[in-house]
């Protein structure tokens, strides 16, 4: 059996490990969204180079493991930057999350109708204004359910933190590990804290899939 | 920043090798998870009452869980409950487990792109249940499954440097053994190492776009022939 006088003697640790890893989560998901969409527009509007641009981003950053996006700040970079893990590593969930949500963005303005940005156009307004009223309200909407899945994978991601002392989960799980030399129950623990996160999230994404597939 | 000591000839050897590792272990897991996680896909799918809902259960909490915590808990916590793993196992089982769960929502999405009215009729002219699935549902859905299958081995792969937690001697781990000893290798490494992870994967998933476009390419020739219903297309597949 689950050993729980772990959890209720530890349980001030595993809080703020979690609360951290919710912190880095929504910190890292704000950021990520903001850049993420400027990667998607740059890879839309009409200029042959920003789409270069963008495109190279996107298929760089997609192709390589996170852990080594936050290796490269935390013991790369910080040889002439100084930053705390906490910062490297959610500058590295930023960079790493924003490739995906910049491909989910693109799609989403994509499957706008063309006819539409014509109609705008030749109405009067200018390509930004266009993007800004007519097509980007429209593309939020069906973006929302795959960003909810990176979000989730954003949570899942923040682990990786760990091993570059950013204080999540994780991080406080190995710190009680020490101190009570008991790993199962330990770690059942951390498991039940991100299902605690994760589940929840998973079927609003689920139920927002749903809703998606049967407004059209 | 020292490129020329970072870059030589022993260094590249040691980081070959730990390469070398990354890809024997993200090639296992390939077979594995794919065999194990169209299995639970296909159980999902068929909806056998008791079965089908323990076999939720478990994908929904796994999919759930960071991999690095289920990579760390194999190796480390398993053994207390008399379940041992050498290294390279551990890493092995704990991305199977993990890249099944996920394979199986694709396997699942995928047969449930399939008309059902395809089963009843295939049902109807006399074919079993079995024979349906193996001859009219299977290779139509795996058609449909193949872009997002080798995008989840471009992540299993990615993944492979999350067994850094238990000391894999696969690439990252390698390239961090070498910086630790100079810190003007630090950058170089770290460079070398994102390049190499990036070339396999990005030839991957250029594989991966022209699986696409050729289905896609059938797709639409078969639509013109009235066979499949364009509303279904990639109908839940997601990426």
């Amino acid at each position: 059996m689950l050993d729980f006088s772990i959890l209720t003697n530890y349980f001030d640790m595993y809080m703020e490990g979690f609360l951290n890893t919710l912190k880095i989560s929504l910190v890292g998901l704000v950021c990520s969204f903001i850049l993420g969409v400027i990667i998607a527009v740059l890879r839309i509007v009409p200029l042959k180079i920003l789409n270069f641009i963008g495109a190279c981003y996107v298929e760089f950053i997609r192709n390589i493991p996170l852990m080594i996006i936050a290796f490269f700040f935390y013991f790369g970079l910080s040889i002439y930057i100084n930053m705390s893990g906490f910062v490297a590593g959610t500058i590295a969930l930023t960079i790493y999350t924003s490739a995906f949500i910049a491909e989910a963005v693109r799609a989403g303005i994509q499957s706008v109708d063309k006819g539409q940005m014509e109609a705008a156009r030749s109405s009067g307004l200018t390509y930004t204004q266009a993007m800004r009223i007519i097509i980007l309200p429209q593309a939020i909407k069906i973006v929302i359910p795959p960003i909810g899945n990176q979000f989730l994978n954003l949570v899942k991601n923040s682990s990786i933190m760990a091993m570059i002392a950013g204080m999540d989960l994780m991080y406080f799980a190995d710190a009680i590990h020490e101190k009570t030399y008991v790993t199962f129950d330990t770690y059942i623990f951390v498991a039940m804290f991100y299902l605690v996160i994760t589940i929840p999230l998973s079927l609003l994404v689920n139920y927002l899939e749903k809703r998606m597939a049967r407004a059209y | 920043m020292d490129f020329a000591g970072a870059y030589q000839a022993g260094n590249l050897m040691y980081m070959l090798r730990g390469f070398a590792v990354t890809l024997e272990v993200a090639f296992i897991s390939i077979i594995l998870s794919f065999v194990i996680g169209s299995l639970l896909g296909i159980l999902r799918y068929s909806k056998i009452p008791v079965v089908s809902h323990i076999v939720i259960l478990v994908v929904e909490v796994i999919r759930n869980l960071p991999l690095l915590l289920i990579i760390f808990f194999v190796y480390f916590a398993l053994p207390e409950i008399g379940i041992k793993f050498e290294i390279k196992s551990a890493a092995i089982v704990a991305l199977t487990i993990f890249e099944s769960a996920m394979i199986s929502e694709i396997v699942r999405s995928g047969l449930n792109s399939i008309e059902k009215g395809q089963i009843e009729a295939a049902r109807s002219s006399g074919l079993t249940y079995i024979q349906t699935m193996r001859i009219i549902i299977l290779p139509q859905a795996l058609k449909r499954m193949i872009p997002p299958l080798v995008s989840q081995f471009i992540s299993l792969l990615k993944d492979t440097s999350l067994a850094i937690i238990i000391a894999l001697p696969e690439l990252l781990h390698n390239a961090k053994g070498i910086y630790n000893g100079n810190i003007n290798y630090v950058i170089p490494i770290i460079i070398l190492a994102i390049l190499m992870y990036f070339v396999v994967n990005y030839a991957l998933s250029l594989v991966a776009r022209w699986l696409e476009k050729r289905l896609d390419t059938n797709r639409r020739n078969s639509a013109k022939q009235g066979k499949v219903k364009n509303t279904a297309a990639s109908g839940g597949v997601s990426i």
